[in-house]
C-alpha cells in the first residue's frame, strides 16, 4: 500500500531511533513509503496559536501535496498528527479559509482541494494495513511483558477533528496491539493522561512532575515498559526521565519504547536495529524479559 | 432497566454502611482528596435516566445519608458536576446508558479537588481562581447615561456567545492536567472568563488584563491537552480561548516570557529551514541569558547526548525551502 508518508520534525532530529523503526516495520506491513521531503513543519500547534493563516497556508501545502500523490499521508507523530488533523477538518469545511491557504501557495504550483486523509500509523494498522497482517507479520512474540500504553493527548483530544466521534475505537488501538503482540496492556489512569512537554519551556518543574508521575502510576500497576506513538511524549518520558526522578525524588527506571520499535522487536528485528541502544533510560531489563539482548 | 451504580463515598466522621468497600490511593498527581470507600447500588430506571436521576433515586428510597449537589437538572446550574467513569461531567446531562461500563457507572468526587463529603467536593479553589480574573467589567469613561444602553456591536458580542456560556460546574478544573500538578495554575474556567472580559469591547483594563495574564500562573502554564475542550458540557473550549489571550498578550507587547520566546524560536526555525531545530530551541525559549534556566537544562542535554540522542549539529534545510520563505513573507506577520 502507498502512502505519503511525513515523518516529523523530531523523528528526523531528537528521535533518529524512530524514523529508522518506522523505515524497518514498513516492509512486514506492506507499506511502500513516499516521503513528502519537501512538506514543511506543522508548526506544532505553537504557530497556530499564534498565526491560523500562517499555520494554514503551511498545512495546506503539506495537504496538497499528499493529495497530488494519490495517497494517504501517514504520520509516525501523534502531535503532528493533531495539527494535520485539525487544520485538514478546518480546510476541509470552510471555504473561505481554504481559499485563503490556497491563494498563498498558488504561484508555488500547490492547491488543496480538500481531499487528503491524514492518519497515524496506530489508525493504520488498524483501519488499511489490517489486523491479520500485522498478526501475519509478527515473528516473535512479546509474551510475558507488560506494557503500559501511552496515547498522550494529541492522538485522542480534541476528538472531533481526530474523527473519534465515528470512530471511538480509535481510543483502544494501542491496548488491542500489545495484546495482539502477545504482551499484557496495563491499565492505568496516566494512559490517556498529557506528559508535560509542551510546558517543558515554560514550566519545568512541573512538566516533568506531570510526565513522571504517569510513570511511577504504570511503574507501581507492573508496567516493565511504556509505548508511544508519540515522539513528544517520548522526549519528555524518556529524556527527561532521569530529571523528573530528581524533580519528584523517586527512582523511576522505565523504558519507553516508540510504537514502531515495538512493532519491529515483534516482527523479529534485533533491538540495535531498532537503536533501542539509544534511549536515556536503559531498555536493558525489558528487553531481558522477551530474552533480549542490547 | 436495572442501572448498577458505584458510588465513591466519603465522610469525615469515618461512618461507612458495611457493604462500602475500601478504595484505592488515588495515583499523584490527582491525589488531592483522601481515599474514598465505594458502595454499589442498583436502581430501576427508564432507559433514557442520566446519572443524576440514579443519585437522587438512592437518596430518596435507598440510602438518604448520600450526599450529593444538585439543583436545577436541566445542565443550567453547573451544580452537579463530578467523576463519572473518571472523568469530569455534569451527573444531569450524562446518560446512564452511555456511561455503563463494564455492566456498572463509577461516580464520584474529582479527586483532584477537596472533598467535603461522598460527592460534593469544596469548590473553594475553583472560586478562588474565577475571582482572581476580576470577571466583572471595568467600564470604559464615559458610561451612557443611565437612561441609555451600551452600544456595542454585534459581532463583537457574537465572538463572546461562547465563553458567555460557562455555568460555572468546574469540569473542566475538575480534569485540568496543569491544575493538578499546578496549584497556582488559575485553570481553565478562569482563564475562559478572563477571556470574556479581555474580547469585551467595553472593558477598559484589556491591557493591564493581559499583563497580569501573563504572569506566573497564567495562560503559559496551560500544559495545552485538550482535556478542557473534552470535558466542558457547554462548548465553552476553555484552551482555544487560552489560545486566543496569549496571541493578544504576544501582540500587546507582553513578549517577555518563555512562551514568546518559545514561539519566536519555532517560527524562526521553520521560516528558515522549513523545519524544527530542536538544537537551538530549548535554550533560545529558555532565554539566552537566563543562566540558571540553562543550567537546569544541561543535565537532560548531557544525558541524550549521552544516549547518541542529539539532533544532528548542522541543521539540515528541507528540499525547496524558498516556498516556506515565501509563505512566511506573505502571512507570517511578526514571524517575516
Amino acid at each position: 500500500m502507498k502512502v505519503a508518508f511525513y515523518p516529523g520534525c523530531v523523528s528526523k532530529g531528537a528521535c533518529p531511533e524512530l524514523y529508522v523503526s518506522a523505515r524497518l516495520i514498513a516492509e512486514p506491513l506492506g507499506l511502500e513509503l513516499h516521503e513528502l521531503e519537501s512538506a514543511p513543519c506543522t508548526g506544532a500547534g505553537v504557530l497556530s496559536e499564534q498565526n491560523r493563516e500562517l499555520a494554514d497556508a503551511l498545512n495546506g501545502l503539506t495537504l496538497a501535496m499528499a493529495e497530488a500523490q494519490g495517497a494517504d499521508l501517514m504520520t509516525i507523530c501523534s502531535t503532528c498528527q493533531g495539527v494535520l488533523s485539525d487544520h485538514n477538518y478546518h480546510l476541509k469545511r470552510d471555504e473561505s479559509r481554504r481559499e485563503k491557504a490556497n491563494a498563498t501557495i498558488a504561484d508555488q504550483g500547490f492547491r488543496y482541494e480538500g481531499k487528503a486523509t491524514v492518519k497515524h500509523l496506530l489508525w493504520m494498522l488498524f483501519e488499511d494495513i489490517g489486523i491479520d497482517r500485522v498478526a501475519a507479520a509478527i515473528k516473535r512474540k512479546l509474551t510475558g511483558l507488560k506494557i503500559a500504553p501511552f496515547y498522550g493527548c494529541y492522538i485522542l483530544r480534541p476528538s472531533e477533528a481526530l474523527g473519534l466521534r465515528e470512530r471511538p475505537e480509535r481510543k483502544t488501538y494501542l491496548n488491542q496491539l500489545i495484546e495482539l503482540l502477545g504482551a499484557e496492556a496495563v491499565e492505568y489512569r496516566g494512559a490517556t493522561k498529557c506528559c508535560g512537554f509542551p510546558m517543558l519551556t515554560f514550566n519545568r518543574d512541573k512538566a516533568l512532575a506531570m510526565g513522571g508521575n504517569h510513570i511511577i502510576e504504570a511503574k507501581e500497576k507492573g508496567a516493565d515498559l511504556l509505548v508511544t506513538p508519540c515522539p513528544l511524549c517520548h522526549l519528555n518520558l524518556d529524556g527527561q526521565q532521569p530529571d523528573a526522578a530528581r524533580v519528584l525524588k523517586q527512582d523511576i527506571g522505565v523504558p519507553i519504547f516508540h510504537l514502531p520499535q515495538l512493532l519491529g522487536l515483534a516482527f523479529g528485528f534485533e533491538p540495535d536495529q531498532l537503536r533501542l541502544n539509544h534511549h536515556v533510560v536503559s531498555t536493558k531489563g525489558a528487553l531481558e524479559k522477551v530474552e533480549l539482548k542490547v | 432497566m436495572q442501572f448498577t451504580i458505584e458510588v465513591g463515598r466519603y465522610n469525615t466522621e469515618g461512618r461507612y454502611a458495611d457493604a462500602a468497600r475500601p478504595g484505592e490511593p488515588f495515583p499523584a498527581p490527582w491525589n488531592a482528596s483522601p481515599v474514598r470507600r465505594y458502595q454499589t447500588y442498583t436502581v430501576d430506571l427508564p432507559e433514557h435516566a442520566v446519572v443524576l436521576d440514579a443519585l437522587i433515586a438512592i437518596r430518596e428510597y435507598q440510602d438518604p445519608s448520600l450526599a450529593v449537589r444538585c439543583a436545577c437538572r436541566s445542565a443550567i446550574c453547573g451544580s452537579c458536576a463530578m467523576w463519572i467513569n473518571g472523568h469530569a461531567n455534569l451527573a444531569c446531562k450524562s446518560k446512564l446508558a452511555a456511561f455503563t461500563k463494564d455492566g456498572k457507572t463509577r461516580v464520584e468526587s474529582p479527586p483532584s479537588m477537596p472533598i467535603i463529603r461522598d460527592l460534593v467536593c469544596d469548590m473553594k479553589p475553583f472560586w478562588d481562581k474565577h475571582l482572581a480574573v476580576r470577571p466583572w467589567l471595568e467600564n470604559k469613561q464615559p458610561v451612557p447615561p443611565p437612561n441609555q444602553e451600551y452600544r456595542v456591536p454585534n459581532a463583537a458580542m457574537e465572538e463572546l456567545i461562547q465563553e458567555v456560556s460557562c455555568i460555572s460546574c468546574g469540569a473542566c478544573v475538575m480534569d485540568c492536567e496543569s491544575f493538578a500538578v499546578n496549584p497556582d495554575f488559575l485553570g481553565p474556567q478562569a482563564l475562559a472568563q478572563a477571556y470574556r472580559y479581555v474580547g469585551d469591547p467595553r472593558d477598559a483594563q484589556t491591557k493591564e488584563r493581559l499583563g497580569e495574564l501573563s504572569k506566573e500562573g497564567g495562560i503559559w502554564d496551560c500544559t495545552h491537552c485538550f482535556e478542557c475542550v473534552q470535558q466542558c458540557p457547554k462548548g465553552v473550549a476553555p484552551l482555544d480561548q487560552i489560545l486566543k489571550l496569549r496571541k493578544m498578550a504576544v501582540d500587546a507587547g507582553y513578549t517577555h516570557n518563555a512562551g514568546t520566546r518559545h514561539a519566536d524560536a519555532f517560527a524562526e526555525s521553520v521560516r528558515h529551514s522549513g523545519r524544527l531545530n530542536e538544537l537551538t530551541l530549548m535554550p533560545k525559549s529558555t532565554g539566552l541569558f537566563n543562566i540558571v534556566g540553562q543550567l537546569k537544562t544541561l543535565p537532560s542535554a548531557i544525558n541524550m547526548a549521552r544516549a547518541g540522542k542529539l539532533p544532528p549539529l548542522i541543521h539540515k534545510s528541507i528540499p525547496g525551502v524558498e516556498r516556506i520563505r515565501k509563505i512566511f513573507e506573505r502571512v507570517g506577520g511578526r514571524f517575516k
